[in-house]
């Protein structure tokens, strides 16, 4: 009997037999041309996929970005398109999951046959996203992704992947600096998001760089709505300045919740402040002393782009263009400009066109590419006075 | 016992068909990456809801902490060969995942399998979000919230496939066999079933472990195909998904599970244009099912070679006994 079941489980595993290796049975194929070279541009289009969070639990950051890129499309092809062809968006939504953003990108690198992607929005669906580009050798921009592996893993550059936005430890650094030496603050309270890998990001680039002293570090989790608990504690603690690296839904609720328990002292946090529901969230009345690393400011604008893009936004969503929204116009933006560099749109043309970047001027400023694939460009430090923008300070990398 | 093997054997050779198919189709170039995808998820959504028809379906008690399991295995597979990135690891991988599901799932189960219904859901929901935690907490270990990525890729579409047939397997023959007849004795009754000698406790908690068993493998297959663990990508969202699959296919029916499994693979395919609809869309269609079928797409239903080949044999006396006369 046992000789009969283990014959049974032997004659399962002999269909292994068949792999070639790890991939073996000759593997999935890489559609869009010859696979050694990735995609090739083909008729009258360039085709730029977008994966993006448009449904599930951060579909705010992707919709945004979506608006974005869009509109970077819409003036693109106003004015004649790139290297005299139109430029298709391909969008996809990757339902704010990870795997599913890992999916999408083989969908739009092997069906679609884009010749660059912008998207995912968050680190996570970035990184699950990665082999997929990679082996396509189709190149990714993500507005938002800003773990710093997602550019640099174990001391590998990734070749395909880039970013319009900062990574979490210029950002961190910079608020270091910008306590110590702007606000004057020599002990810190941090509030920071434990189940993210952004704030976890911000909150270690942070600690590492601050020349004061951390005083307490309390966290929370995304979804929380009370805080009250926390910030007594912190409020019997004697601190200059409140670092709250996390996203504007709890750090809303935060700052609200702060002022009303008669915390006043400075608040500080990184881009993931940068939207108006924010401001809502708070109460325009709370939101005064909070400070933030922005990517562009119309009180301290990066350049001449800046103006234009507000109107044109505007023009086309009727509302104010928000960090995510900048930050995929960028994006598109950088794509054209390495298309244009290369003279081709092919995707490891465009590929190697965004590495070589230097001296593009995007809306949130002029980006040069470094040699980890991080754009060098100046950050905004961002203050509010009673939920309106009343200080805009431009600090060079 | 002749007769389990021979069916056993009919079904590896239904096996081979399909995976020679497989195999023909990827070295013909006709499936892409996405395609590949598509099928290695099919397939790992498969061995998941197998695995938790077994505990739902088949034992009646209703379980919400599969993600915290499939995240055991993920985690396993991810630290394991994170350093040392051999097949020999890998295989390690597997076992150590399992094993730690395992034993968990007997130390959770022995208590809580003493609830019923809501109250045993909630408690596996409360052990899948502690497994999730800790590992958001263990960052030392774990990497925290920012996860494990840049992992090897050992799994491929045949190392899905074959474990999945020996998952379906696993379960088929389980239920065929004496301690499954147990087991779908408590759940058809209880009280009945402990009054015929019936260890209820034991069986339940058989049930709960080899589900939890091949909900870690299944999360160990997935890490290593994704080459990524994140640990919000088994919150208890990710529960309901599993759920929804076994729901949809019809509870009881490992047929049901694996037909929902490629129905709703696909659906996500195809909905991934949809944008902001999508999750609307994909709604609409679960909700249509339960409205219109109520016990699933196939019900209780299963795939049997025993009936058609009783069938074709009944057909085959008929036709002697017709020729005699």
């Amino acid at each position: 009997m046992k000789k009969k079941l283990a014959f049974l489980f032997a004659s399962v595993f002999l269909l292994t037999a068949c792999s070639a290796g790890p991939n073996g049975g000759g593997g999935a194929s890489a559609g869009g041309g010859d696979s050694d070279a990735g995609n090739k541009q083909e008729g009258d289009t360039i085709k730029v996929g977008l994966n993006l969070e448009l449904s599930g639990a951060v579909a705010g950051y992707g919709t945004q970005e979506e608006e974005g890129a869009e509109l970077a499309v819409e003036k693109i092809n106003e004015d004649g398109g790139i290297l005299g062809k139109k430029v298709e968006l391909v969008k996809k939504d990757n339902k704010s999951d990870n795997n599913e953003a890992a999916t999408t990108t083989a969908n739009l690198t092997t069906n679609d046959g884009i010749v660059a992607m912008i998207g995912p929005a968050t680190s996570g669906a970035v990184k699950a996203a990665i082999p997929n580009v990679t082996k396509a050798q189709v190149p990714m921009i993500t507005p938002s992704g800003t773990d710093d592996s997602i550019t640099v893993s174990n001391d590998q550059v990734q070749d395909y992947v880039f970013r319009s936005c900062f990574q979490d430890s210029f950002q961190g650094v910079i608020l270091a600096k910008y306590a110590s030496d702007n606000l004057d603050a020599d002990k810190a309270a941090i509030f920071g998001d434990n189940s993210s890998d952004y704030a976890t990001g911000l909150t270690k680039a942070f600690t590492d760089e601050y020349d004061g002293e951390v005083v307490a570090k309390e966290n929370f989790t995304k979804g929380d709505k009370d805080f009250q608990a926390a910030l007594t504690k912190l409020k019997k603690t004697d601190f200059d300045v409140l670092y709250v690296p996390g996203y504007y839904e709890e750090a809303g609720l935060i700052i609200k919740q702060a002022r009303e328990m008669g915390i006043d002292q400075p608040i500080i946090g990184a881009d993931g402040f940068g939207d108006e529901k924010m401001i809502q969230l708070a109460g325009k009345e709370n939101v005064s002393d909070v400070f933030y690393t922005g990517h562009f400011s119309t009180l301290a604008p990066a350049n001449d782009t800046v103006e234009p893009f507000i109107d044109d936004f505007n023009e086309k969503y009727d509302k104010e263009p928000s960090t995510f929204n900048a930050l995929s116009y960028d994006a598109m933006l950088m794509i054209k400009e390495a298309i244009e560099n290369e003279d081709s749109a092919d995707s490891a043309d465009i590929a190697k066109g965004l590495a070589e970047l230097k001296d593009f001027v995007g809306v949130t400023g002029t980006i040069s590419i470094d040699k980890d694939h991080n754009p060098e460009k100046p950050l905004v430090v961002v203050g509010f006075t009673d939920g309106k923008e009343s200080s805009a300070e431009k600090i060079e990398p | 016992m002749k007769k389990n093997l021979k069916y056993n054997l009919i079904w590896l050779a239904l096996a081979c068909v399909i995976y020679f198919g497989l195999f023909a189709l990827y070295n013909g170039g006709f499936i892409t990456i996405f395609t590949d995808a598509i099928i290695v998820n099919i397939g790992i959504n498969v061995i998941l809801a197998v695995g938790l028809n077994l505990i739902i379906g088949f034992s009646g008690q209703l379980s919400l902490g599969h993600a915290g399991f499939m995240a055991i295995g993920a985690y396993a597979a991810a630290i394991l060969t994170q350093n040392n990135p051999t097949y020999i690891a890998f295989a390690v991988s597997l076992i150590v995942g399992m094993l730690i599901s395992g034993a968990i799932a007997l130390i959770v189960g022995i208590p809580t399998l003493r609830l019923k219904g809501d109250y045993l859901a909630i408690a596996t929901l409360g052990v899948s979000e502690i497994i999730r935690i800790l590992i958001v907490n263990f960052d030392e270990l774990t990497n925290g919230p920012s996860g494990i990525f840049g992992i090897a890729q050992f799994s491929n579409w045949q190392v899905v496939f074959i474990f999945m047939v020996i998952a379906v397997l696993l379960v088929s023959n389980y239920i065929r066999s004496g301690a499954g007849r147990a087991t779908l004795a408590v759940r058809e009754d209880e009280i009945a079933a402990e009054a015929m000698g019936v260890n209820t406790a034991k069986y339940k908690v058989t049930a709960f472990v080899i589900g939890a068993m091949l909900a870690s493998l299944a999360g160990s297959l997935y890490a290593t195909y994704q080459q990524s663990v994140f640990p919000n990508d088994y919150d208890f969202m990710k529960s309901i998904d599993i759920l929804i699959i076994v729901v949809f296919g019809g509870i009881g029916s490992t047929t049901g599970a694996i037909v929902a499994a490629g129905v709703l693979g696909f659906l996500n395919m195809y909905l991934q244009d949809f944008g902001s609809l999508r999750m609307i869309i994909y709604a609409l269609a679960i909700v249509g099912i339960m409205i219109f079928k109520p016990s699933g797409l196939l019900g209780t239903w299963e795939f049997s070679i025993k009936r058609i080949i009783d069938k074709f044999s009944k057909k085959g006396d008929d036709q002697d006994a017709s020729t005699n006369s």
